[in-house]
């Protein structure tokens, strides 16, 4: 069977899965819709909150982002997991006592106030629409690449796709839809990664794999790495860092903070049989989040080097990379390069005119290149085809890489849709049944959650047609705004009895405000290009201690802490009834189940 | 709060900060910070400051995250406030 036929198969099959478990779990319990996992063991449980973090930035962007970035690449490794550290033992089982079901309900109650509850439902919804973005980039990188159209057209299926999957299916409440959904996304990047570990290094086992020697030498993977990449001009791999190892510690702690402030992460923990399971589930989700993230660095480094050998034949023989017959003629180029370059992901331009590609680094000022006739750097590869490419860059057989195409798939719709219904859910029940219009009936209610999905869609497919970066970046930023915004202000409402709604409230403002300003001054406002106004801060990138836009959300979340306790100082205390609360809701006994009323 | 619940909330606080600090000696002092000066050392293939950040600082998160739940279990039957 050829792979076009391969991949429809094999998407055919795992969505058809999906629909079937789907069916048969709802005719068992529709109240299973909001309390994901009542009844749920805490290992599928976490299987199922895997599926629902893993989303297009992880599966398909971050081991493409890695492999190019070599080193900096922990930042996305660390701070994607280390936030469930943050989330364990900070939020989820104060946030379970608490005993409600969204993000803003807590905000709204716990510092008594109408005004806070709209702020964070503000917050709520700039996080969730950039998030959003980053994942239509992603789509598009895979259905351009699975149905041979351009990316363009890949981002509107992509958005009909998603819109279908959301509005109809409901599927964010059913567990075993997602645990089902986790397995094929962890099967799809690991089969892949064992095959190529094992043929580049006779070390099954990824993880193992990138600390063992490199087959028939006696060289190290790493160390071959860094050689190759070093001799064709780019930044040494293991050592890479991203601008500065302040930057890094800065996106690092941005990203952690962040993954505890997400509202369709932390609205997993709500709903939890008993505080007990909320402190112990974030572990379970972590384990199976961790098979992933070990897995990544492996397929950034294999993949990495792979292309290399692809393209120049002497990194595998051992021979001068800058022999002329060291390059390949791109007559001679393998199939999977005319399949993405038919995506525009991947362009090749001949501009030393000699019919073979050169590809390294044309920054660097060693005169070796010019010497060689190597007139530019040949061939532009998107970061965030690399997984999906992976699997034909090292020629595996048709149904693994049509596995990757289900995995990335899963990965994007589930967060996707898990992401949509936290938008709704805020707009419809949390801002206008629970404040404009409190007699709406529950059809008005539901409706009006659909058009707040659709128009969601709408405006990130757009702007996913022309995202501020690839996908992983992109969500980074959408962890910066939940970093900013929301992760103080849910702190403060557990550790601090004396903060009030006045700090509250201008602590979400401060901190959002400042990370939007700082990012919409690099990527124009609301991320629409042309819009940037960088001049007006003297018009150098990362103006602020040479920190990137997309890592801003820690500073931005220093300043929401200073104003809120600035701000709280002026202001009159916290009602009696609140600090009660509070002590109320830091021992577990007591804890009832969650019920969703105001 | 009474002198009880003063006294489990105490030793909530300081369960946290010393699974914090180790979390943040693993990832933010290892692999980021010391990295350079670690990496002269290898595990393996693996440059050990490359390992913390890319591999090791997650494999300790885990084990952070079980060894709170169990020991905040155990605060919670020391002071007494379980869920029944």
């Amino acid at each position: 069977m050829g792979l076009q036929g391969m991949t429809y198969l094999v998407v055919g099959i795992t969505f058809a899965i999906y629909i079937g478990i789907a069916i048969w779990a709802r005719a068992g319990s529709t109240s299973e819709f909001y309390a994901a996992g009542g009844s749920v063991h805490p290992v599928l449980n976490g299987m199922a909150t895997g599926a629902d973090w893993m989303s297009a930035a992880s599966f398909i962007s971050m081991a493409g982002l890695i492999a190019f970035m070599g080193y900096g690449g922990c930042l996305f490794l660390m701070g994607w997991t280390g936030g469930y550290v943050l989330l364990a033992m900070l939020l989820a089982p104060y946030l379970r006592k608490f005993g409600k079901f969204t993000v803003p309900q807590f905000v709204g109650d716990r510092f008594y106030s109408k005004g806070a509850s709209t702020v964070a439902v503000i917050c709520l919804l700039a996080a969730s629409l950039t998030y959003i973005i980053g994942q239509m980039t992603g789509v598009g990188v895979a259905f351009s690449r699975f149905l041979g159209v351009s990316n363009t057209m890949g981002v509107y299926i992509g958005m009909a796709i998603v819109f279908m999957y959301a509005v109809f299916g409901g599927m964010k409440g059913i567990t075993y839809t997602q645990v089902a959904q986790y397995c094929v996304l962890i099967l799809a990047y690991t089969i892949p990664a064992i095959f190529i570990s094992m043929h580049l290094t006779g070390n099954p086992i990824p993880q193992l794999g990138l600390g063992s020697g490199f087959s028939g030498t006696d060289m190290t993977l790493l160390g071959k790495l860094d050689q190759v990449v070093t001799d064709l001009g780019f930044a040494q791999y293991t050592t890479a860092t991203r601008f500065s190892q302040l930057n890094v510690f800065v996106y690092t702690a941005s990203l952690m903070i962040g993954t505890a402030g997400l509202p369709h992460v932390i609205m997993r923990f709500f709903t939890v049989p008993k505080v007990k399971d909320a402190r112990s589930s974030a572990g379970w989700a972590l384990v199976f989040i961790a098979i992933l993230y070990t897995t990544a660095p492996a397929v950034a480094a294999m993949a990495r080097l792979n292309i290399h050998a692809t393209v120049n034949t002497a990194v595998l023989s051992g021979g001068d990379l800058l022999a002329p017959e060291s390059s390949i003629k791109f007559d001679d180029r393998p199939a999977w390069m005319d399949r993405w370059m038919v995506t525009g992901l991947l362009k090749f331009e001949d501009k030393n005119g000699d019919g073979r590609i050169q590809y390294y680094n044309d920054k660097s000022t060693d005169p070796k290149f010019a010497a060689a006739g190597w007139m530019g750097n040949e061939l532009n590869v998107n970061r965030d085809i690399m997984v999906l490419a992976n699997p034909e860059i090292a020629m595996l057989p048709n149904w693994v890489i049509a596995l990757v195409a289900a995995g990335g798939l899963a990965a994007a719709l589930s967060t996707a849709a898990g992401l949509l219904l936290a938008i709704s859910s805020a707009i419809s029940h949390d801002l206008l049944k629970g404040m404009w219009m409190p007699d709406m009936s529950e059809k008005n209610e539901l409706m009006a959650g659909k058009i707040a999905m659709a128009c969601s869609i709408v405006v990130a497919g757009y702007l996913g047609l022309n995202p501020p970066g690839f996908a992983a970046g992109t969500v980074a930023i959408a962890f910066g705004l939940a970093a900013s915004s929301l992760f103080p202000c849910l702190m403060m409402g557990i550790f601090s009895k004396t903060m009030n709604k006045q700090g509250a409230i201008a602590g979400m403002l401060a901190g959002l405000g400042i990370t939007m300003l700082y990012v919409f001054a690099h990527k124009g406002i609301l991320f629409i290009k042309g819009t940037e106004f960088l001049g007006l801060f003297g018009g150098k990138a990362n103006f602020f201690l040479g920190i990137e836009p997309n890592a801003f959300g820690a500073i931005g979340a220093v300043v929401n802490f200073a104003v809120a306790f600035a701000v709280n100082n002026m202001t009159p205390p916290v009602p009696e009834h609140i600090a009660q609360m509070v002590e109320d809701v830091r021992t577990p006994r007591g804890s009832k189940a969650v019920d969703g009323a105001h | 709060m009474d002198n009880k619940g003063e006294a489990y909330w105490k030793a909530t606080i300081a369960l946290i900060r010393n699974v914090l600090i180790v979390w943040f000696i693993v990832s933010y002092l290892l692999g980021i910070i010391l990295a350079p000066a670690l990496n002269s050392i290898h595990l393996g293939g693996y440059p050990l400051g490359f390992w913390f950040a890319q591999q090791g600082s997650i494999y300790v998160f885990i084990a952070l995250i079980f060894i709170y739940a169990k020991l905040m279990g155990k605060l919670d039957e020391k002071f007494d406030v379980q869920e029944d």
